[in-house]
């Protein structure tokens, strides 16, 4: 140990195909993409790109708000002007566009943005997370406790638990979005039949209130049998001594599992939690397959955007102040993991 | 003695319901895909009403498979992503490992600040850098095979390598080596140098052979990842010639949307081969996701 055998450029020659692969498609790009948030380059175009400043921040980001007092409230509801003929012709209002209303007292705020289909994606993204995150732990690790349980059969289950997993995103949209059928689909079909007609078909991807969680429910129902592998190897590395004497003192089995299981899993349902959240945040594919961001812009997502400005609409630098927006959302998950780790003292992993 | 046998019967019996009902719950989507690619449209709509929806019952019909072929290209595209995960693949094992080589067992200046690298690296997305990619190899000199033989372009859009090769090297699979790399006993490589051997004998006779498992692992999750890639080739091939199998499959959902049947047909098609993969390699399938979890 400590002599080297080797010539001092053989360990360059081994890596050398790695990094470079690296530095060209991993780390060039995510460069070029802080660079190009700076200039107004298009993905097709003879001229180069010129530098703009924060310009394509403060499209992506600026919001302001326009609160009325309502014009008369005579007889019953206020009534308020609308909102386009103020803004309209003038100056500090040039470029925003109603993104939401909401009513204070008897006056109406209407939040203005200068991009509010990113923002609306933008929210999108964070209640697909706020949804899909702890339904597919909370699934993963009952589908954990229930493969782990010692019954017959169970590698068997396991299997069928997982094997979504295996299956294409985009095969797994296209299947669900025919049960999600209004009239046809299956899922329509067993609701109306449990509920001997009670209950009307419903557009599940096509209506604003139902299409997000139509794909979190589907979202979670193909990712967890992946958190639920992982969780199944943080149980088995809790010692059973443990639970034995635990039963030795009488514990029952929702004491076990709330002192011995739950403390024990504390650094792997973190660490299954960040990962389902950064994929959570990534959300496309569903949502390109399934809705193509509607109905009225309800389900598109931060990376739909950067799609469709940097690709589709070919304003590259757009979409790539998108990419670093999102880019800044992971960095911010990582370090609230982080932070919580520290804080709970979880040891050295 | 297993928890389940400190277990009273009746509970016993009730979580095994539970699962078998959750099963069903997994299960149902692919029953529906199976049953449905063999059945006419009309049959289909005609079973929703029943558990027939979920079987292969009734006039079963493979028209739905020809239509597939004939009308969705499935064939094309099917060759496509096979070459395009096999390459993929093949070169990824043998260019990771290396690396992962390098950084486990070599010495040498600089071995930890790349290591560093790696681990940031490890955490950032490929959704967030594949927009300003796409720009970089819209821009990379290329090579085409036409008519006239092999002609330069300005451009990797639209081709098969675009489609491997950016996606070679990878850290999280140098990352899966490294791990295992490092933990062999360093005897054998000791004695190997001390009888003059190069490190790329070391790497091929004793690495190599005793760390089996781990190459098995990076072949599953490349494998996946690349044979569902669906982002990257809908921004960067544009064309038919180049489409791989999910890009060609939202195309034929989008053009056929009532057509259930042939797009059924075309989802089994797909699905198929790998969950026979996965029912022959499930114990591998099961390490890697594991494998995957030491991530953290």
């Amino acid at each position: 140990m400590g002599v080297r055998r080797h010539s001092p450029i053989a360990p360059w020659l081994f890596g050398a195909p790695a990094l470079i692969g690296l530095m060209l498609f991993l780390v060039l790009p995510f460069v070029m993409a802080v660079i190009l948030t700076f200039t107004d380059q298009r993905l097709v175009s003879p001229r180069p790109g010129a530098f703009v400043g924060l310009r394509n921040y403060q499209r992506l980001l600026s919001v302001g708000a326009l609160v009325q007092t309502p014009e008369r409230s005579a007889a019953g509801a206020p009534v308020y002007a609308r909102v386009r003929s103020i803004t309209r012709g003038n100056r500090a209002y040039a470029g925003y566009r109603p993104l939401t209303a909401f009513r204070l007292g008897n006056r109406r705020v209407t939040v203005l943005a200068t991009d509010p289909a990113f923002l609306q994606a933008l929210g999108n993204t964070m209640l697909f997370a706020v949804l899909v995150v702890p339904l597919q732990c909370a699934m993963a690790l009952g589908l954990a406790l229930l493969v782990n349980a010692g019954l017959r059969g169970q590698t068997l289950f396991r299997a069928i638990f997982f094997s979504p997993v295996v299956m294409s995103m985009v095969i797994v949209s296209v299947v669900w979005a025919f049960l999600f059928n209004k009239d046809l689909g299956l899922f329509n079909q067993a609701l109306g039949w449990i509920s001997l007609g009670a209950v009307r078909p419903v557009d599940w991807l096509g209506n604003p209130a139902t299409a997000m969680p139509a794909i979190v429910i589907m979202s979670a129902w193909q990712g967890a049998g992946f958190q639920m592998l992982i969780l199944l190897a943080g149980l088995q590395g809790i010692s059973q001594e443990l639970y034995d004497a635990a039963r030795l003192d009488g514990a029952s089995a929702w004491q076990r599992f709330v002192h011995i299981t739950l403390p024990g899993l504390r650094q792997t349902v973190l660490f299954v939690a960040v990962v389902t959240t950064i994929a959570a945040l990534g959300l496309f594919t569903q949502v390109d397959v399934m809705t193509g961001g509607g109905p009225r812009g309800t389900t598109a997502t931060v990376m739909f955007e950067a799609v469709r400005h940097g690709v589709r609409e070919e304003n590259i630098a757009y979409g790539a102040t998108i990419s670093v927006v999102y880019f800044a959302l992971i960095t911010l998950v990582i370090v609230v993991q982080q932070a919580i780790r520290r804080r709970r003292g979880g040891g050295v992993a | 003695m297993t928890p389940a046998q400190r277990w009273s019967i009746p509970l016993r019996l009730a979580l095994h319901a539970l699962m078998v009902v959750l099963a069903a719950v997994f299960l149902f989507p692919f029953l529906f895909m199976l049953a449905s690619s063999l059945k006419t449209n009309d049959a289909i709509f005609a079973d929703l009403e029943s558990g027939r929806a979920l079987l292969p019952v009734g006039d079963l019909t493979g028209a739905n498979y020809v239509g597939a072929f004939a009308r969705g290209h499935i064939g094309h595209y099917l060759a496509n992503s096979v070459l395009i995960t096999v390459v993929t693949v093949a070169l990824g094992l043998v260019v990771n490992s290396l690396a992962a080589f390098a950084l486990a067992r070599l010495e040498w200046r600089g071995k930890q600040v790349v290591i560093t690298l790696l681990v940031i690296l490890l955490v950032v997305p490929f959704e967030a850098i594949s927009v300003p990619l796409m720009l970089l190899v819209a821009k990379l000199p290329g090579i085409a095979f036409g008519a006239d033989g092999v002609v330069l372009t300005g451009s990797w859009l639209d081709t098969i390598y675009v489609q491997i090769i950016p996606f070679v090297a990878n850290t999280f699979s140098i990352f899966l080596f490294y791990q295992v790399f490092r933990d062999i006993p360093r005897d054998f490589d000791e004695a190997a140098y001390v009888d003059g051997a190069t490190p790329w004998q070391v790497y091929r006779h004793i690495i190599v052979p005793s760390s089996g498992p781990v190459f098995a692992t990076v072949t599953i999750l490349q494998a996946l990842a690349m044979w569902n890639q669906y982002l990257w080739p809908l921004i960067t091939v544009p064309g038919e010639a180049a489409r791989p199998l999910m890009v060609g499959m939202e195309q034929f959902f989008s053009a056929r949307k009532t057509a259930w049947g042939e797009v059924m047909a075309y989802a089994a098609l797909i699905t198929v081969p790998v969950l026979i993969a996965f029912v022959f390699f499930q114990r591998w399938f099961v390490r890697s996701v594991v494998g995957s979890g030491v991530k953290g």
